[in-house]
């Protein structure tokens, strides 16, 4: 597949190298973290060393980074150890978000596909239960950041709790939880360069977190199971790797404009879900109206062009986005999006093959590119 | 001191503590690489290639641990590693069927975290009854069947004790579960890939498998849960609806590949592998019997994995041996609870004083285990003991001919 372009970096990020290598290393060694002889001696520092560096990558305390299985594991982690508050969630949250409490609440969000933070207010102040406000930085289909401190100052003036879904936005754009002043951050290693199967709850100091896993112990009683001592250490090396090439992201940012900015050109009834916002350096969200979602993917597919129709987890089927619905809109919008998503290894020649395929797939299917007197 | 300081090597130590971790095999590495670089699609998504590819993978390796084990491969379940398998099957069990059945029954010698999950489920107002073991760590049967009543829900035995080895009498405990119409669980980490395990022929409807605890990676588990008749869970974690919604979560391709390729060599091996440790376990046993007195074998011998030894060291505090001893890696229990200086209580269900719990050394061997290795061990754990016991008044007075009734040692 050397000569296939991946443009699906949002649902996992082909692994960087040197994440790879440590790995391996890791790997060819043994130990348990938890023996006190040599060999678990060198599994807790592999340990010690890769929680500096996701510490580092979200701006928190060491201590504070609670190695899990995973980003839905950990938000899980998150709304289970809440459960005697009231849980509110924007209308966006990825499904380990929104369906780990059965009875949420949702806050909706504007057509832009931003949190309303006024609803917000108004849901918060309608009671005095102890609440916990979760709501995502960046979201998984659009990009759309989300305005993190300014919930938390809205949520932590009615004594809230706040949760923010970190799992997109980590490695892509800085995070500083303490400017963010939230008091759980989750984020996962395999949308930034590391494997799949790590993730972590990063939580404000001294903030309690019910156990998710009970058993031995590790985690200093936070997450019971042995370590996963290789995918924990190509976690940490990823999480450095991404925080050093954050400078990068402008002229991933700038590949994706220019994307978006040649799709219109071909387009002009193209769809920029999201587009007038503040979102993510490398993610679009783009309905080709008329043309159904499933049909591009299979050409494009053909063309030898990875990307989606959203979130990868719909485990095969075809579902409406609830996250372009929350923003309004209409079924034919919906059913026409895909989700292009760029990475550390997009090059600009894959986005131009991309605009390639796309533009051709515009002009034969698309009912806005054909006069109406064809149709005959 | 210098004796010590004589014995250190200057190479890596002897690693004899396969029941904490297993180093992976190398084929199992191989056989992952690939999903690390070039393959590194998401198994769950639908509309690409890379996509299929990782999906493929993962099913071949659903496919791989299911054979180990006689299960349909839709039978199998992914975890993060046999503790979330655990607290799944447990807890999921228990919840969905709470408003008829009520009951728990385990043993007190079943590791932390089926123990934790329980008293967990307790708070939550279950019932568990936590069963003793005998003298030599197997279950009583009888004991179990008065157990087991008519809220009983969930019968959850591990199938080896990670501290002694003992293998307990899974196939009657299955049929007895069928015939009270319980549900069987057993924590399966420490026997997966080391004995014969059947689902059907033993009964079992829930199964927690470890990758690293059989030469595959960390990070990964899985759960056998049968489906005739059916057996429900109320999830865990909550998202995507992967794993047919049993676990939510983005699985990690190239530890699914690992597992597989574990369960698969384990298959192909595990006949001849049991049979080298068998020898091995023997010429360290009669090595060390045969320098040393007052030793004792924790757990029965016969029903037990050939990896594993569990020895007391009358006289000698385990911890200043172990300590003492650079050049092996072993460890006195339980890695979870390596850190804590409580004897272990999986010893203590066994009858075993505390005393004596105290000198216990767990003695794991494995596949890269060499019989080199295992003489070596034999003779350092030896010369340590006995210069330990040179400084212990206990050890004096006992050669004195002084009779330490007040001490009952538990007979084995």
């Amino acid at each position: 597949m050397t000569d296939s372009v991946y443009l699906d970096h949002n649902a996992t990020t082909p692994m960087r190298p040197q994440a790879i290598a440590a790995m391996a290393e890791v790997m060819s060694a043994v130990g348990n973290a938890s023996s006190v002889h040599v060999f678990g001696r060198a599994a807790r520092a592999q340990l010690d060393r890769a929680r500096a560096s996701v510490a580092a990558l979200v701006g928190a305390q060491t201590a504070d980074v609670v190695f899990s299985g995973g980003g839905t594991e950990a938000n899980n982690a998150v709304l289970q150890g809440a459960h005697r508050r009231r849980v509110i969630v924007s209308a966006i949250e990825h499904d380990s978000v929104r369906l780990a409490s059965s009875d949420a609440e949702t806050v909706p969000v504007t057509p832009d596909g931003v949190i309303d933070l006024e609803a917000l207010s108004r849901m918060l102040a309608a009671s005095g239960e102890p609440a916990l406000v979760c709501v995502m930085l960046a979201n998984n289909e659009t990009g759309v950041i989300q305005p993190v401190a300014e919930v938390a100052r809205i949520a932590h003036a009615a004594q809230a709790l706040v949760h923010c879904d970190a799992v997109q936005a980590a490695g892509r754009i800085a995070i500083d939880m303490a400017a963010l002043d939230v008091d759980y951050l989750t984020v996962s290693a395999h949308k930034l360069g590391g494997p799949q199967g790590v993730g972590a709850v990063v939580l404000r100091p001294a903030m309690p977190v019910a156990a998710s896993q009970r058993g031995g112990g590790q985690e200093r009683g936070r997450r019971a199971g042995t370590e996963n001592v290789a995918g924990i250490a190509g976690f940490g090396v990823a999480a450095k790797i991404a925080v050093e090439d954050l400078p990068t992201a402008a002229a991933l940012a700038a590949l994706r404009d220019k994307m978006e900015h040649d799709l219109a050109q071909v387009a002009p009834d193209a769809h920029i879900f999201g587009g007038r916002t503040s979102r993510l350096p490398n993610t679009s969200c783009v309905a080709m109206p008329g043309v159904a979602a499933t049909t591009q993917l299979m050409a494009l597919d053909l063309a030898g062009i990875a990307v989606s129709a959203g979130s990868a987890c719909s485990s095969g089927k075809v579902k409406p986005s609830h996250v372009l619905a929350a923003m309004g809109a209409n079924e034919i919008e919906t059913a026409s999006a895909l989700r292009i998503s760029l990475g550390w290894t997009t090059a600009a020649d894959h986005v131009g093959r991309f605009v390639g395929a796309w533009s051709d797939l515009y002009r034969r299917l698309s009912p806005a590119s054909r006069p109406a007197t064809v149709a005959a | 001191m210098n004796a010590i300081n004589g014995l250190r090597r200057n190479d890596q130590p002897i690693y004899l503590d396969y029941q904490a971790t297993t180093p992976m095999d190398p084929r199992v590495l191989d056989a992952m690489m690939p999903y690390f670089t070039t393959k590194f699609g998401n198994p769950h998504s639908r509309s690409h290639s890379y996509g299929w590819e990782a999906e493929e993978a993962v099913e071949k390796s659903r496919a791989q641990i299911g054979k180990l084990i006689g299960a349909d491969e839709k039978e199998v379940i992914f975890t993060s590693g046999a503790t979330e398998s655990n607290n799944l099957a447990i807890k999921g069990v228990a919840h969905f069927y709470k408003e008829r059945k009520n009951h728990i029954v385990t043993l007190v010698t079943e590791h932390k975290c089926v123990l934790d999950t329980c008293r967990h489920l307790e708070q939550e107002g279950f019932e568990v009854t936590y069963l003793p073991v005998q003298q030599n760590g197997l279950v009583d049967l009888e004991r179990l069947r008065e157990a087991i009543t008519d809220k009983t829900v969930l019968v959850s035995i591990m199938a080896v004790n990670n501290e002694i080895g003992v293998i307990q009498p899974l196939k009657e405990i299955g049929a007895l579960c069928r015939e009270k119409k319980v549900f069987f669980h057993t924590d399966a980490a420490q026997a997966v890939g080391k004995i014969p395990l059947d689902v059907e022929e033993m009964n079992i409807d829930l199964m927690s498998i470890s990758g690293h605890k059989i030469y595959g990676p960390k990070g990964i588990g899985a759960l056998y849960v049968r489906r005739k008749p059916r057996i429900r869970l109320v999830a865990l974690i909550d998202g995507g609806g992967q794993e047919r919604g049993f676990r939510s979560g983005t699985l990690p391709t190239p530890l699914c590949v690992g597992l597989g390729e574990a369960c698969e060599i384990a298959m192909k091996e595990m006949g001849a592998e049991a049979a080298r440790l068998q020898t091995l376990r023997d010429r360290f046993l009669n090595s060390i019997q045969a320098k040393l007195p007052d030793i004792y074998v924790n757990g029965d011998l016969a029903q037990r994995i050939p990896g594993n030894l569990n020895i007391s060291f009358a006289y000698v505090e385990g911890e200043s041996l172990m300590m003492g001893i650079k050049s092996l890696s072993v460890s006195s229990g339980s890695a979870c609870t390596s850190a804590s200086l409580e004897p272990s209580y999986v010893l203590r269900a066994l009858g075993v004083e505390e005393e004596l719990a105290h000198t216990s050394l767990r003695i794991g061997f494995g596949r890269f285990t060499t019989e080199q290795e295992v003489d070596t061990a034999a003779e350092d754990i030896a010369r340590h003991v006995s210069r330990l016991r040179q400084m212990s008044p206990l050890w004096e007075m006992v050669q004195e001919g002084v009779d330490l009734k007040s001490i009952q040692w538990a007979a084995h």
